[in-house]
């Protein structure tokens, strides 16, 4: 295939050029930046803040798990009447604070972090563009997130609290429960979701369009393809959620009955609406959206490892052409398992088995990816950096959270397992030691190409054996727990059944694990600050990778490259037989 | 700094920045509105009686003439551009205009005849999703008129300096355009005739 020329003479006409938008005030240079970088920089800042506060609500239900009804320490006298009496949780705080945790760490978190951050700040440099394809629309993204963020935030001020239906607001509860938190909700989602959209359209059109001269679709990194395949899953599955947003905000403002049944009595009253809604629609819409949404979580992830599994390897990809194929088909088929969340709802064998099906089919380009990647690591001599370390203990986190899926993708296993502490080890396997464990990986990765630093090595490897060991302890309890059959959702984790008994005490080791999970964050944290003024100075290629990010200066100025990058070969091609180093960048043109 | 394929096509996509962007954002607003006429079959299907003749079929059926038109003096302001007519260019833009603009008054006197009859969007399930599909509908209309006022006023300076990108503009908010006049010839039959 023919390559096309990106005009030089338009992107890279004199290094003054690029100077004089060096000039812009304060504000807009870091604020109301159109910079991909420093939007994506916004994001991943605003994206950790979330998580660390989403991770603080976690902690105050793993306190009242442990120990039910005993007054929170510290925090518990500031919480107020409405929330903690006395600094004893009250019920409807622990639903707001799991309805809260679940929908800040996904929307505000994670997403924003992986795709938001790592998206906008390595996709753009991978392919060697100078820049997004329309930067006031990823300025305009980060602003919409940001206001969806406030909102969401905001919801906790009144009285009443925020939403507390849980993160998936199953309908006709969380229309029915009274308060404005629900629709602080659904307001703040249609924010959200109008950001993915903006961002996604960016990110689709940024990689055909701008990638640069000799980048062939099969040369890009792994990376630039799993955001890619993320943007349309955004793209596609997200306005769904939009007009199921729109529908739910109906019936909670104007009165409209999409989502209540005809015949619907509240504490032994008729409720007064029209009647003939299909509370199940909104489970359709809703997972239509989230089954997508998973995959939104994991393949940046995927790609983040996979750059940093070749870098440290120092050989390439093992299967790259099947990773490619295998994540383009898990984009396809991750629209078509959603009901795989719904086989308590009665909806009939045939559903079931097409649904279980395809829930098996879509396992298989999964485990293709995983074994690649752990396939690279066959006979290599590995550099134990901080980053190959969360990178290579995403490979089994990861693992166990998609074989814990496997049961709850069966039915007949799914309906013994369904809405118990089996299903929220599962997931939070797959996004928290998964997903979370490969940001952290593309923190330490990327920082020095952000910064110019490196992080501490030994502040790094603390956080993630810390981590390591605590998020197994929190997580993998809760198979033993969910396997005995205690709820999710509990706000004393279900201390009068006889048959939590045998499993309760977990709780308190859980809670003992969570926070010394928190206290080891405190080292990167430390790490990620201190790293800014003293780090290692380091020169562009740091890490001694191929592909194009490394080009670009640390940190790469305004328009990103010094000349116009040209590829001239695959993306990871380490240790050729016969080169003079043990790396051969992509742009680095073959000796004659 | 100055992106690339702004205005001209990349050789090996032969699309636009801009073009590219627009067919994306169609594709998320066909999976918006696809979930709307979803709910609409199924609360339909699964309703035990489905009310007929309660909205006004002259009033809608002038509402699908004049976006049908205002669709084709759309296409028409975009092809003086490309004859270099910029008088005509203006007349056509304006006529999308003005006809987008009777479009609203038209669903402004269907609105407050229902709602003056006590028929808000509580009444039935069928108003329900009466009024939030020709309301999300009309919020596409009010989106595409602020695009083309900008485009007749602001925004018309880019014609003398870069011609090209002004007409790859009105390109862009005519395929908008068709858009929204394609989601009513869908709405216009589904909530009317049916």
């Amino acid at each position: 295939m023919e390559q096309p020329t990106t005009p030089p003479s338009v992107v890279y006409e004199h290094a003054h050029h690029i100077d004089a938008h060096e000039e812009l005030g304060w504000w807009r240079k870091y604020v109301f930046s159109t910079d991909h970088k420093v939007i994506g920089i916004q994001y991943a800042i605003t994206g950790l803040l979330f998580l660390l506060f989403g991770f603080g609500l976690m902690m105050l239900m793993r306190w009242q798990l442990a120990y039910p009804g005993k007054p929170i320490p510290l925090i518990g006298p500031w919480l107020g009447q409405s929330r903690a009496p006395m600094g004893i949780m009250l019920p409807e705080f622990y639903n707001q604070l799991g309805a809260m945790h679940g929908t800040i760490m996904v929307f505000l978190g994670v997403v924003p972090l992986a795709v938001g951050g790592f998206g906008n700040f390595v996709m753009p440099l991978q392919i060697g563009a100078p820049d997004m394809a329309f930067p006031k629309i990823n300025m305009m993204s980060y602003w919409v997130y940001y206001i969806g963020g406030v909102i969401m935030l905001a919801s906790f001020f009144p009285t009443t609290g925020a939403a507390q239906s849980g993160w998936t607001s199953y309908t006709p509860l969380s229309v029915i429960t009274a308060t404005s938190g629900q629709t602080f909700w659904l307001v703040g989602m249609i924010f959200l979701i109008t950001s993915s959209l903006l961002g996604s359209i960016n990110f689709i059109t940024t990689i055909v369009q701008l990638r640069a001269k000799g980048l062939s679709y099969m040369r890009l990194p792994f990376f630039v393809w799993a955001q890619f395949v993320t943007s349309f899953l955004l793209l596609l599955a997200f306005p769904p959620l939009e007009a199921a947003g729109i529908l739910q905000l109906m019936d909670k403002v104007a009165g409209t009955s999409f989502f209540l049944p005809s015949g619907l009595v509240i504490s032994g009253k008729p409720l007064a609406v029209a009647g003939q809604g299909n509370p199940l629609l909104w489970q359709h819409l809703f997972w239509f959206l989230a089954h997508p949404e998973v995959y939104v979580l994991i393949l940046p992830a995927m790609g983040i490892v996979s750059e940093i599994i070749a870098n440290n390897t120092r050989k390439p990809l093992w299967g790259y052409k099947a990773l490619v194929y295998s994540v383009v088909f898990l984009g396809f088929m991750s629209f078509i398992v959603w009901a795989h969340h719904m086989f308590m709802t009665g909806m009939g064998t045939t559903m079931s088995a097409f649904f279980q099906t395809t829930t098996m089919i879509i396992s298989i380009p999964s485990v293709v990816i995983l074994t690649a990647l752990l396939l690279s690591l066959w006979g290599a001599s590995i550099r134990f950096t901080t980053p190959m370390l969360f990178a290579l203990a995403f490979l089994p986190m990861f693992g166990i959270g998609g074989l814990t899926g496997l049961p709850l993708g069966l039915a007949p296993s799914d309906i013994h397992l369904h809405d118990t502490y089996y299903v929220i080890g599962h997931f939070h396997y797959v996004v928290a030691p998964g997903t979370i464990f490969a940001l952290f990986a593309g923190i330490y990765h990327w920082f020095p190409k952000a910064t110019g630093r490196k992080m501490n090595e030994l502040l790094g490897k603390l956080h993630f054996w810390g981590s390591l060991v605590c998020i197994n302890l929190v997580f993998m309890p809760m198979f033993i727990q969910g396997l005995a059959g205690m709820n999710r959702r509990m706000y004393d984790g279900g201390a009068q059944y006889a048959h939590n008994q045998g499993v309760l005490h977990w709780n308190v080791v859980q809670g003992y694990a969570a926070w010394g999970l928190g206290l080891f964050q405190i080292f990167f944290i430390i790490n990620f600050f201190m790293s800014l003024k003293w780090g290692k100075a380091v020169d562009k290629n740091p890490w001694e990778a191929t592909t194009l990010e490394w080009l670009a200066p640390s940190p790469p100025g305004h328009g990103n490259f010094l000349t116009e990058p040209i590829v001239y070969r695959a993306p990871y091609e380490y240790s050729v037989p016969g080169a003079a180093k043990d790396f051969s960048p992509q742009f680095e043109p073959e000796k004659a | 700094m100055n992106i690339p394929y702004t205005v001209e096509e990349r050789p090996d996509s032969g699309l636009a920045n801009g073009k590219l962007g627009i067919w994306l954002f169609l594709a998320s607003e066909v999976m918006l509105f696809g979930a709307l006429f979803s709910t609409y079959i199924i609360l339909r299907t699964g309703a035990t009686e489905w009310p007929h003749g309660e909205l006004s079929v002259p009033l809608g059926a002038l509402n699908t003439v004049l976006l049908i038109s205002s669709s084709v003096t759309m296409v028409m302001a975009w092809a003086m551009l490309k004859l270099h007519n910029w008088g005509r260019h203006r007349l056509y833009l304006l006529a999308t205009f003005a006809l987008a603009g009777i479009f609203l008054v038209n669903k402004y006197f269907e609105y407050s005849d229902h709602l003056a009859r006590g028929e808000g969007p509580s009444h039935s399930t069928f108003l329900a999703i009466y009024f939030t599909l020709t309301g999300l509908h009309g919020l596409h209309i009010v989106g595409g008129m602020v695009v083309m006022a900008y485009l007749l006023g602001p925004g018309a300076k880019l014609w003398k300096q870069n011609p090209d990108q002004f007409t790859n503009r009105i390109e862009y908010t005519g395929l908008y355009w068709h858009f929204v006049d394609l989601v009513w010839i869908f709405l216009f039959p589904v909530l009317y005739l049916l």
